[in-house]
């Protein structure tokens, strides 16, 4: 009897516990189901085929045969191949300068008190929110040479005598690409910072002033490091919904003229759907992958926080 | 008390000096920029509806200022409506977009429930590799999607979109949601539990109610996402009453070189309209849910 005692008290003690735990863990696993198998079957399948595929001669309507690294050998010695990766990330890189910057500067005015303020607010995340093919349309429409309204005021204010054909020439086409890119984008960044901005304690500038900081310096030692999480998250999201972004150069010029605005993604698409040749689009898009993660690991890298 | 009168003055003087100066100062630091901002921002979204209500002979007529209308008409409305399919379009964007975004909800209040509040091993793995997926854009897989759906014999068919458009819902949703359900304090929950509760009905009863800002945020960027895409419903969608109206507006209002613009900026508006109301009414939550992951993250 006494020697029962102890080890009953300990079971009896653990017996629920663990079979809460137990419990916590099948619900934990039940419930994961759903999203799980969607992910599995459309996001992990679909993944490692178009890996296979890239490894592959396969043309629409027929699935090819195992071709080793024959798609990859290809594209390298393929000039529109090389023109449509350095387009990408030039694509990326400026673009994303850009709405750094200009976001910034957003989140520094919306953060201010003027008329109206809600109301700007509100207006200034529209291009976010709008879909892309159509906000694109309509920039593609402002950019025609002959009836439109941007041309027709660089002419009006003499700039120029004919005007730009902004989308025909290959000097102006990636250039207006990355515009509307800009103008889309900015947005997000400015609404994320004016969130990361309106969590910085008011004490801190306080202390600063008195301290004799000027504004520069506030910026610098206070506003800047207080947004690193915020800047974290934004670079992240952005940079990777530009380097893979289809619509948006597809809509305004799809390569046109001369691939001189060829991106990656456009260029998958030429040739996998539009060519039939699925393997090597595949293996175009696939390029895609090790560039993402590189760019992930560089800016979770850049940005993490200090020790 | 002339001398009082005349300190009086001055000062009233200095302020009103100071308050010019101020007004100057912010005219060029923040009223000028902000309106600058706004204008470039809304520009487009006037030209669409400036070049909507335009005739086909005013809208290449370079000789007129192409900022005003001198006779608008609804002629483009009409065309949009009569003469394409764009009604279509619209009906099958809001079915695919409404049914995606229910599914994407729910598997993903489950999930982030699941990976936010329960205790068992790999649960940091796998919302990591939720994570993970944002690598793999549509971008990346449309090809193999294409045979996979092909596979299901889907083509043409909403769920190709319905079933495909959750891929790049899901990961976002639950990771947001994942945000809101942390920020509900375990009490609440426990205290249930000790009365009886399920953990399947304190989820249902106390943690989802708790959260509905953040699911409500969810749902929102989940139906404009499903709303804009194109991608996928570009390669799968090319039953003229099957697309949606992104696919549609880009397939069928541009015939080879030739652009309708009249129409094409009609459909870029009306196409808009289902988003930017839901904005406008939940402004609030759609910022919340922005920039929910970027300041807490």
């Amino acid at each position: 009897m006494a020697t029962v005692t102890p080890r009953a008290a300990l079971t009896r003690l653990a017996g629920p516990r663990v079979r809460l735990f137990e419990r916590e863990t099948h619900l934990g696993y039940l419930l994961l189901i759903p999203a799980l198998l969607l992910l599995l079957v459309f996001v992990a399948y679909p993944f490692f085929f178009g890996i296979w595929l890239s490894l592959s001669n396969s043309q629409i309507g027929q699935n090819g045969h195992f071709i080793g690294l024959g798609n990859f050998q290809f594209e390298r010695s393929d000039t529109v191949f090389i023109g449509a990766f350095m387009n990408t990330v030039s694509y990326t890189a400026i673009t994303t300068v850009f709405k750094l910057g200009l976001g910034m500067i957003m989140a520094l005015l919306l953060n201010q008190v003027f008329p109206a303020q809600r109301f700007v607010r509100a207006a200034l995340l529209l291009p976010w929110i709008i879909p892309s093919v159509l906000s694109t349309l309509a920039w593609r429409w402002m950019f025609d040479p002959t009836f439109s309204v941007v041309n027709w005021v660089v002419i009006h204010s003499h700039f120029s005598a004919t005007g730009v054909d902004w989308l025909g020439k290959t000097t102006s086409a990636l250039a207006a690409l990355m515009i509307v890119n800009v103008w889309r984008g900015t947005p997000f960044y400015g609404i994320a910072f004016l969130a990361g901005l309106q969590t910085i304690p008011v004490d801190l500038y306080e202390a600063a002033r008195v301290d004799g900081a000027s504004r520069l310096q506030q910026f610098r030692v206070i506003t800047l490091p207080m947004l690193r999480p915020v800047l974290l998250v934004v670079l992240l999201l952005s940079t990777i919904l530009t380097f893979a972004d289809f619509t948006l150069p597809y809509v305004l010029t799809n390569g046109a003229p001369f691939n001189s605005t060829q991106v990656l993604s456009t260029w998958a698409f030429q040739t996998g759907v539009n060519g039939g040749y699925i393997g090597i689009g595949a293996s175009i898009s696939l390029v895609l992958f090790p560039l993402l993660t590189v760019i992930v690991a560089g800016v979770m890298l850049t940005l993490r926080r200090p020790e | 008390m002339a001398a009082v009168t005349s300190v009086r003055a001055g000062r009233v003087g200095a302020t009103k000096h100071e308050i010019g100066d101020r007004f100057r100062g912010r005219l060029f630091r923040v009223y000028i920029p902000v309106a600058l901002f706004t204008f470039i921002t809304l520009f487009p979204f006037y030209w669409m509806a400036i070049t909507s209500i335009k005739s086909n002979s005013e809208l290449l007529d370079h000789t007129k200022n192409p900022l005003f209308v001198l006779q608008p008409n609804l002629q483009n409305y009409r065309d949009l409506f009569f003469k394409t399919n764009f009604f279509h379009w619209m009906v099958n964007s809001a079915v695919v977009a409404f049914a995606s975004t229910t599914i994407s909800l729910v598997s993903s209040i489950l999930a982030g429930y699941s990976l936010a509040r329960l205790r068992y091993r790999g649960a940091t793995a796998i919302g990591w590799g939720v994570f993970v997926t944002y690598l793999v854009p549509p971008t990346l897989l449309f090809l193999p999607m294409a045979f996979i759906i092909a596979q299901l014999h889907l083509f043409n068919n909403y769920w190709a979109l319905i079933l495909t458009y959750p891929t790049f819902l899901i990961p976002f949703c639950t990771w947001l949601l994942m945000g809101y359900f942390r920020g509900i304090p375990r009490e609440l929950e426990e205290a249930a539990l000790v009365d009886g509760a399920s953990r399947i009905q304190a989820m249902v009863r106390i943690v989802v109610p708790l959260a509905l800002p953040g699911i409500l945020s969810a749902g929102m960027f989940a139906f404009t996402l499903s709303w804009g895409e194109f991608l996928y419903a570009l390669v799968f969608m090319s039953d003229t009453t099957l697309k949606t109206v992104p696919v549609g507006v880009v397939n069928e209002l541009i015939k080879g070189d030739e652009f309708f613009w009249g129409e094409l900026m009609a459909a870029a508006l009306l196409g808009s309209v289902p988003v930017a109301l839901l904005y406008s009414f939940f402004v609030d939550y759609f910022v919340a849910g922005m920039t929910a992951g970027a300041v807490k993250g």
